[in-house]
C-alpha cells in the first residue's frame, strides 16, 4: 500500500470513528450519568437522518435541515425524559430495557407512519458537492472533509462543557458517585433530563450529518446501536474520552480490516473488544473498582 | 401440445369472450356478485409481494403489470374472471412461510405470484414443493429456485442471477478489459451474481484480481472504493440493488473514480435508481434481460398501455408482472379456465411461447426464461440500449432433476 492510498484509507477511518463517536458519546452520557440502558438511541439515530430529510426538502436547505433535527430531537428527549425515563432511575436493568425497547417499537411505527417505509437520498448544496484531487486517479469529497471539521467541532465542544463548565462539573461528579452528588443538594433532576435530551440530540445529529452521504432508510439504526454500545464498552462507561478513543479505533479497525482481512472484518471489532476487556474489565478509560 | 395450438386457441377464446369481459367489467364496477355474470367461480390469485420496505416499489410495478394484463383481457385469466388476495410480505423471509402457508391453507389460492426478494422467495418455493400450488416468480433471481428446488408447478418470468450477470463477462473481455474488480453485498444475490460473472470473464480469459465483498445491507463503501483505486484494475463489475446501489454509484463518482475506472454491473445498479444517481450514474454499463427503449412493438404497446393506467413509466418490474399473467393465462386457455388440471396446464405453460415486452420469451426445462440479455449503457438519465449481449440465454439449471 502506497502512502497515498494509507493516507486516503486513513482519512476514511477517521470520519467513521468520529460520527461513531457523535452517535457513542450521547449513549455513553446516558448510560454513564443516569444508569439507564437506552437500547433507543440507535433508533434517535434514525429519526435524525429523516427529520435532516424532511427539513431539507421542506426548506431546501441542508443546514436547516442538521439544526433542525438536533433541536427537534433535544425537545422530543426532555419530553421523553419526563415521561417516561425518570420513572427508570435506580430501577433494574430489565425494566430499563423493557421500556427501551418498547419506545424502539412505538418510534419505528411513528416513524412509518410519519415518514413512510422508502429509502431517501438529501441532496447537498452546490458549494460542498465537489472533491478535492488527491491522487491521479483519486479525489475525496467536500463534504467528507467538511463531516470531519464538523464532528472534531463537537467533540471540542463536548469536552468544553463536561471540563470547563459548572454544569460539566456536576455531570462528572454524577458519573463518578451518582448518590454522593445527591446527598451533596446538587439539582440533580434538571441535569438528568438535560443529559438525556442532550444524549439522544447527539444521536440524532450524527445521523442528520451522515444522512447526505449514506441514504436515509427504515433500520439505520440497528447496526449502529450495537457499534455504540461496542464503544461504550470499549471506552469505559460514562468516559466520554473513552468513547474518543474507542470510536476512532473502532474506525480504524473496521476500515483496515475490509482492506486486508475482509473475511474477518465483520469479526474483528468483537475480537478487539474482547481483547481489551480481558486487559482492562472496565475499558479503556473506566472507572477502577475498589 | 405444440404451441401454435396454444396460440390459436387462445386467441378464439379471447374473442368469445369480449362481450363477457364487458359486462363483468360493468358488474364489478356497479358491486354485483361476479360468479352470477361469469362463467364459474372466480379464480383466487394470491398475490404476495413487498407494499412495504426497500422493495415496496418494485412490488408496487409487478402488481400494476400483472393487473393490467387482467384488465386488458377483461378481468379474466384463460376466461374465468379473477379475483386477487393481496399480502405484504415485507421482504421479510422469516415470516415467509407463515405467509405462504396463510395464502394455501386459509385463503386457498388456486395460484400465487411472488415476490422480490430471494430469501422469501425461497421459503415460498418450499411450501410450492410441499403442497403443490403453482407458483410464479415475478422476479427473485435465486439461482436454486430453477436449479437443484425447481420442480412442475414452480415457474419464472423475471431471471436467474447467472443468467444476467454471466454474460457481462463476456462483454466485459469483449471491450479489452482483461483484470476487473468485482465488489457486491455477501448475501445469497451477491454471491450468484459475482460467480457468474466471474465464470463467463475467467472462460473468456480474463482474470478477477480481487472479489469485495461487504456484510449485506452495508453501505460504507469508502474503504473498499479506496482499495479499487489502489488495485487499479481496468474495471470494476459490481452488484447492488435499491439504496445501496444510488449510494455505491454516488460514492465512486464523488471518489473521482467515475470514468476512469469503467464501472459495470447488471441492471439492478441503475434500475429505478437513475432519478437519485443522477450524473454519477452516467456511463454505465450494464447486462440486463431488458432495456427501457426497446423498439419492438409489444414493449411499445405495453409502455403506452402502462402509463395510461398507472401514469408512470413502465420498468423491468412490471413486465415482469405482465409476462406472469400471460403465462397463467395461456395455460388456463388450454384447460379452458379448470385450475385442477395441473399437469396439462403446467405442460402447456412449459413450452408457451410469449410475444414478451422484453422480446422473444420461452421457457428451459426446469422453468426459467429463456432470452435475450441486452447491453445497456446509461445516457442522459436512460438505460439506453447499446446492443444484444447474448442471444436466447438459458440457465444452466445446475442440481435441476426435471432437466
Amino acid at each position: 500500500m502506497d502512502i497515498a492510498t494509507f493516507a486516503i484509507q486513513l482519512l476514511n477511518a477517521v470520519q467513521y470513528g468520529l460520527v461513531l463517536f457523535l452517535v457513542a458519546s450521547g449513549l455513553t452520557l446516558v448510560f454513564g450519568i443516569l444508569g439507564v440502558i437506552n437500547l433507543a438511541h440507535g433508533a434517535f439515530y434514525m429519526l435524525g437522518a429523516y427529520f435532516a430529510w424532511w427539513f431539507t426538502l421542506a426548506t431546501g436547505n441542508l443546514f436547516i435541515g442538521i439544526v433542525a433535527a438536533f433541536v427537534v430531537s433535544f425537545l422530543l428527549g426532555l419530553l421523553l425524559e419526563s415521561l417516561f425515563i425518570k420513572r427508570l432511575y435506580g430501577r433494574d436493568h430489565l425494566s430499563q430495557v423493557l421500556l427501551s425497547f418498547g419506545l424502539i417499537l412505538v418510534l419505528d411505527k411513528l416513524r412509518q407512519i410519519v415518514f413512510g417505509r422508502d429509502v431517501y437520498s438529501v441532496p447537498l448544496p452546490e458549494w460542498l458537492s465537489g472533491s478535492i484531487q488527491l491522487t491521479d486517479l483519486q479525489s475525496y469529497p467536500h463534504y467528507r472533509v467538511a463531516l470531519i471539521g464538523f464532528c472534531l467541532l463537537v467533540a471540542a465542544a463536548i469536552f468544553f462543557v463536561i471540563n470547563r463548565t459548572r454544569i460539566g462539573m456536576i455531570v462528572r461528579a454524577g458519573a463518578e458517585n451518582r448518590d454522593m452528588t445527591r446527598a451533596l443538594g446538587i439539582p440533580f433532576d434538571r441535569v438528568n433530563r438535560l443529559v438525556f435530551a442532550v444524549g439522544i440530540a447527539l444521536a440524532a445529529l450524527a445521523g442528520a450529518v451522515i444522512a447526505p452521504v449514506s441514504t436515509v432508510f427504515p433500520g439505520m439504526g440497528d447496526s449502529m446501536l450495537i457499534l455504540s454500545f461496542v464503544v461504550v464498552v470499549l471506552g469505559g462507561v460514562g468516559s466520554v474520552p473513552g468513547a474518543a478513543i474507542g470510536a476512532l479505533l473502532i474506525g480504524l479497525i473496521d476500515t483496515f480490516g475490509k482492506v486486508f482481512l475482509p473475511e474477518f472484518a465483520g469479526v474483528l471489532i468483537y475480537l478487539l473488544m474482547a481483547l481489551v476487556l480481558l486487559w482492562r474489565p472496565t475499558g479503556i478509560m473506566g472507572k477502577r473498582e475498589i | 401440445m405444440t404451441n401454435d395450438k396454444s396460440v390459436s386457441k387462445f386467441a378464439i377464446s379471447r374473442r368469445g369472450l369480449l362481450a363477457a369481459s364487458a359486462a363483468g367489467a360493468t358488474g364489478l364496477a356497479l358491486g354485483f356478485p361476479s360468479p352470477a355474470l361469469s362463467q364459474g367461480a372466480p379464480l383466487k390469485v394470491g398475490l404476495m409481494l413487498p407494499s412495504s420496505g426497500t422493495f415496496a416499489k418494485l412490488g408496487q410495478f409487478i402488481d400494476n403489470g400483472f393487473s393490467l394484463y387482467v384488465e386488458q383481457k377483461g378481468g379474466m385469466l384463460g376466461g374465468r374472471p379473477v379475483e386477487f388476495i393481496r399480502l405484504d410480505d415485507e421482504s421479510k423471509p422469516e415470516t415467509a412461510t407463515d405467509n405462504m402457508n396463510r395464502l394455501v391453507g386459509r385463503d386457498k389460492v388456486d395460484f400465487v405470484v411472488g415476490t422480490v426478494h430471494s430469501g422469501v422467495a425461497m421459503a415460498m418455493v418450499k411450501v410450492a414443493r410441499d403442497t403443490g400450488v403453482p407458483l410464479i416468480i415475478p422476479n427473485a433471481g435465486a439461482d436454486e429456485a430453477t436449479g437443484p428446488l425447481c420442480a412442475p408447478n414452480i415457474f419464472r418470468t423475471s431471471f436467474s442471477n447467472w443468467q444476467v450477470s454471466e454474460p457481462m463477462g463476456k462483454v466485459m473481455h469483449y471491450v479489452g478489459h482483461r483484470n476487473v474488480v468485482s465488489i457486491t453485498w455477501r448475501y445469497a444475490a451477491g454471491i450468484q451474481m459475482a460467480k457468474g460473472f466471474a465464470e463467463g470473464f475467467t472462460k473468456a480469459g480474463g482474470t478477477v484480481v480481487e472479489e469485495l465483498t461487504l456484510p449485506f445491507p452495508e453501505v460504507e463503501f469508502q474503504a473498499m472504493i479506496t482499495r479499487i483505486a489502489q488495485l487499479k484494475p481496468d474495471a470494476v463489475f459490481a452488484f447492488f440493488a435499491g439504496g445501496g446501489a444510488v449510494k455505491f454509484v454516488t460514492d465512486y463518482a464523488a471518489a473521482g473514480l467515475q470514468g476512469k475506472i469503467p464501472l459495470y454491473g447488471t441492471g439492478f445498479l441503475t434500475d429505478g435508481t437513475l432519478p437519485a444517481q443522477g450524473a454519477a450514474a452516467e456511463g454505465i454499463r450494464t447486462t440486463l434481460h431488458y432495456a427501457d427503449d426497446l423498439n419492438n412493438p409489444a414493449n411499445v404497446a405495453f409502455l403506452e398501455a402502462f402509463k395510461k393506467k398507472t401514469g408512470q413509466v413502465g420498468d423491468i418490474y412490471a413486465v415482469q408482472g405482465f409476462d406472469a399473467a400471460a403465462l397463467l393465462d395461456v395455460g388456463l386457455t388450454a384447460t379452458k379456465g379448470d385450475s385442477a388440471a395441473r399437469d396439462a396446464m403446467f405442460a402447456v405453460m412449459g413450452s408457451a411461447k410469449l410475444d414478451s415486452p422484453r422480446g422473444p420469451l420461452a421457457f428451459s426445462a426446469a422453468h426459467n426464461p429463456i432470452q435475450d440479455i441486452y447491453l445497456r449503457e446509461v445516457r442522459q438519465g436512460k438505460n439506453t440500449l447499446v446492443s444484444v449481449a447474448s442471444k436466447g440465454v438459458a440457465d444452466p439449471a445446475r442440481g435441476c432433476k426435471m432437466t
